[in-house]
């Protein structure tokens, strides 16, 4: 709770520190608020606290959740520049701060215990990332991009709204345990045919949100159009929190009605892995592959959610963090690759670039290797205990109803492997010019911390397992 | 002598399925204005439909709520599509200044 208001507030002083001359305290400053916010959220653990009459509720599944979306933020934050080079256009104040009251979204839909929570943290979240997506104002991909993004999440979003309103008809409460209680406590009448309306909207606008087929079809070109930095934040960010609201609504408010919703969730998820992991092998650009690679990736974490057994929010953090790390560490490869040689004055971001980056940059090749290998699930990565996570609560739920879905997942995990080694490949057997690339201290240091972190956790995942 | 109310007089007449099927037509014409108009400020009015559709459910199930938790919820409803509305429109002008156009078949710089 602290560490949501304490976030708004560093949202506005870092506003208002874009005032100063100089910008060189920005990035040292804003990585210090999160810091701090993650300190402050770190003070509730193992207490249970309800906020504001049962609009929030905080225990140790909100910190845990809370904490790997504030990592990743830091992580992305870090890796953040000037945002382009023209001192007099460039608004790092604007960015930064809008970087932190979208996190505040985030930790309002991790904590909700309350639709209209939901619903706020959702919206503050997603206008934040509108802006964000717009923010390189003289690409017209990312105008492109934000208008698309636009466009396409505020349907969503009242796809979403309207589905909360039918709820509300149904149940007569906004509050999670209520329409809980109304849903499994079977009223005399039967549940009204209004909240299964209502149910399969949110479901839909909750869906779409986290790039899950067949809602992903804006993901390729928001997350090609975005500014890279960007795209990492979004890819991480909004996946850990989207999950960690998806998981706790249906399970604090329609677990009566799980015959319904699992149906739901094991079709989607069957679609999204299949189209996330196809269509991302015929990509030429690594930037699309990797918005595709983040479509498969909600593929994988639905499991997890349409499984519901205890196991399943250990399972979905351990995901989440693994998955977020991994990315953002591929995303800061990409941003310094990209950007040696544009073309026609745009990042190149083709395969191709990647060519003989082991001589150029031996350890930018590799940490782009171990976060790759780790998307693909191959073990002694996070990645790899991330998907045997996942695919033991499908396990544990029995092979009648998640069997199928298991086939696809691991068959998928196979095609996964394919694209994601072609930059492996291209980076440490094809040649390319030789031309060193430099790298800042601080970018180095995050390198070296997410490929540690990948494969720390591949080797010990108890260590934080056992926290979740 | 009390007070005469007309308006609320006809109101608690209204049955509240005429609500619910007043909202979800609003609810389609927006749906339908989204996916058929190709103008960008269209599509926002659509998306605007949308949202007021779903306002209207709430107050009109509020009445039903000793709590008015629905109307509550409208109120912030309200405030969150007007600072979406500023977005929208800051992001369209935008797109006007590139593109100029604010025709979504035109703005398709992704796929060349």
């Amino acid at each position: 709770m602290l560490s949501i208001i304490s976030l708004s507030l560093f949202g506005i002083l870092n506003l208002f520190l874009g005032f100063l001359k100089s910008r060189r305290v920005l990035l040292p400053a804003t990585l210090l608020f999160i810091a701090l916010a993650f300190a402050a959220n770190l003070l509730d653990w193992n207490h249970q606290y309800v906020y504001f009459r049962d609009m929030l509720r905080t225990n140790n599944l909100f910190i845990n959740f809370s904490s790997i979306i504030l990592l990743t933020t830091f992580l992305t934050v870090a890796i953040s520049r000037s945002f382009g080079t023209d001192e007099e256009h460039t608004h790092p104040a604007e960015y930064y701060a809008i970087m932190l009251f979208s996190v505040v979204g985030a930790l309002m839909m991790v904590g909700f215990e309350n639709l209209i929570m939901l619903f706020i943290g959702l919206e503050i979240l997603s206008v934040s990332l509108y802006v964000l997506t717009g923010s390189d104002k003289r690409s017209l991909r990312s105008n492109e991009a934000a208008l698309k993004y636009f466009l396409m999440g505020s349907f969503a979003t009242g796809i979403f709204l309207f589905g909360i309103a039918l709820v509300y008809g149904a149940t007569g409460s906004f509050n999670l345990s209520a329409i809980g209680s109304y849903v499994s406590g079977g009223p005399t009448t039967g549940i009204s045919p209004l909240l299964y309306v209502g149910l399969l909207f949110i479901l839909a606008g909750m869906l779409f949100k986290v790039s899950a087929a067949p809602f992903h079809f804006w993901t390729p070109d928001v997350y090609d159009g975005a500014p890279t930095l960007f795209t990492a934040f979004m890819s991480t960010v909004v996946k850990t929190a989207g999950f960690a609201a998806l998981y706790r609504l249906l399970t604090v408010s329609f677990t009566g009605v799980y015959g319904l919703w699992w149906q739901v969730l094991t079709g989607v998820t069957v679609l999204t892995l299949l189209v996330g992991n196809i269509t991302a092998v015929y990509q030429s650009s690594v930037k699309r592959m990797l918005a595709y690679s983040s479509v498969s990736h909600a593929g994988y974490l639905l499991i997890a959610v349409a499984a519901k057994t205890p196991q399943s929010p250990s399972a979905i953090l351990f995901y989440s963090l693994a998955y977020s790390i991994a990315t953002i560490t591929g995303f800061a490869v990409l941003i310094l690759v990209a950007e040696q040689k544009p073309i026609e004055g745009r990042p190149d971001e083709r395969y191709e670039a990647f060519n003989g980056l082991a001589k150029r940059n031996p350890l930018l090749a590799f940490s782009l290797a171990v976060s790759m290998v780790s998307l693909a699930g191959i073990p002694l990565t996070a990645g790899f205990w991330g998907k045997f996570f996942v695919f033991s609560t499908a396990v544990d739920r029995g092979m009648t109803n998640m069997g199928m879905v298991l086939v696809v997942a691991v068959l998928m995990s196979v095609v996964g492997v394919y694209y994601y080694f072609r930059v492996i490949i291209a980076s440490y057997l094809k040649t390319g010019d030789s031309e060193p690339i430099g790298i800042r201290p601080l970018y180095r240091f995050i390198l070296v911390l997410t490929t540690a972190l990948t494969i720390g956790l591949g080797l010990f995942p108890d260590v934080v397992r056992q926290l979740f | 002598m009390p007070v005469f109310y007309p308006l609320l007089a006809v109101n608690s007449a209204i049955p509240l399925s005429y609500f619910v099927l007043a909202s979800a037509a609003l609810f389609s014409i927006g749906l339908g204005v989204v996916v058929v108009k190709r103008n960008a400020i269209v599509v926002l009015m659509g998306v605007e439909l949308m949202l007021n559709a779903a306002n209207l459910n709430l107050v009109a199930f509020s009445r039903y709520d000793p709590d008015l938790k629905g109307q509550m919820f409208g109120l912030f409803v309200i405030v969150v599509a007007a600072a979406e509305a500023v977005v929208a429109l800051a992001i369209v002008l935008l797109v006007y200044r590139r593109f100029q156009t604010v025709d979504l078949d035109e703005v398709n710089e992704m796929k060349r």
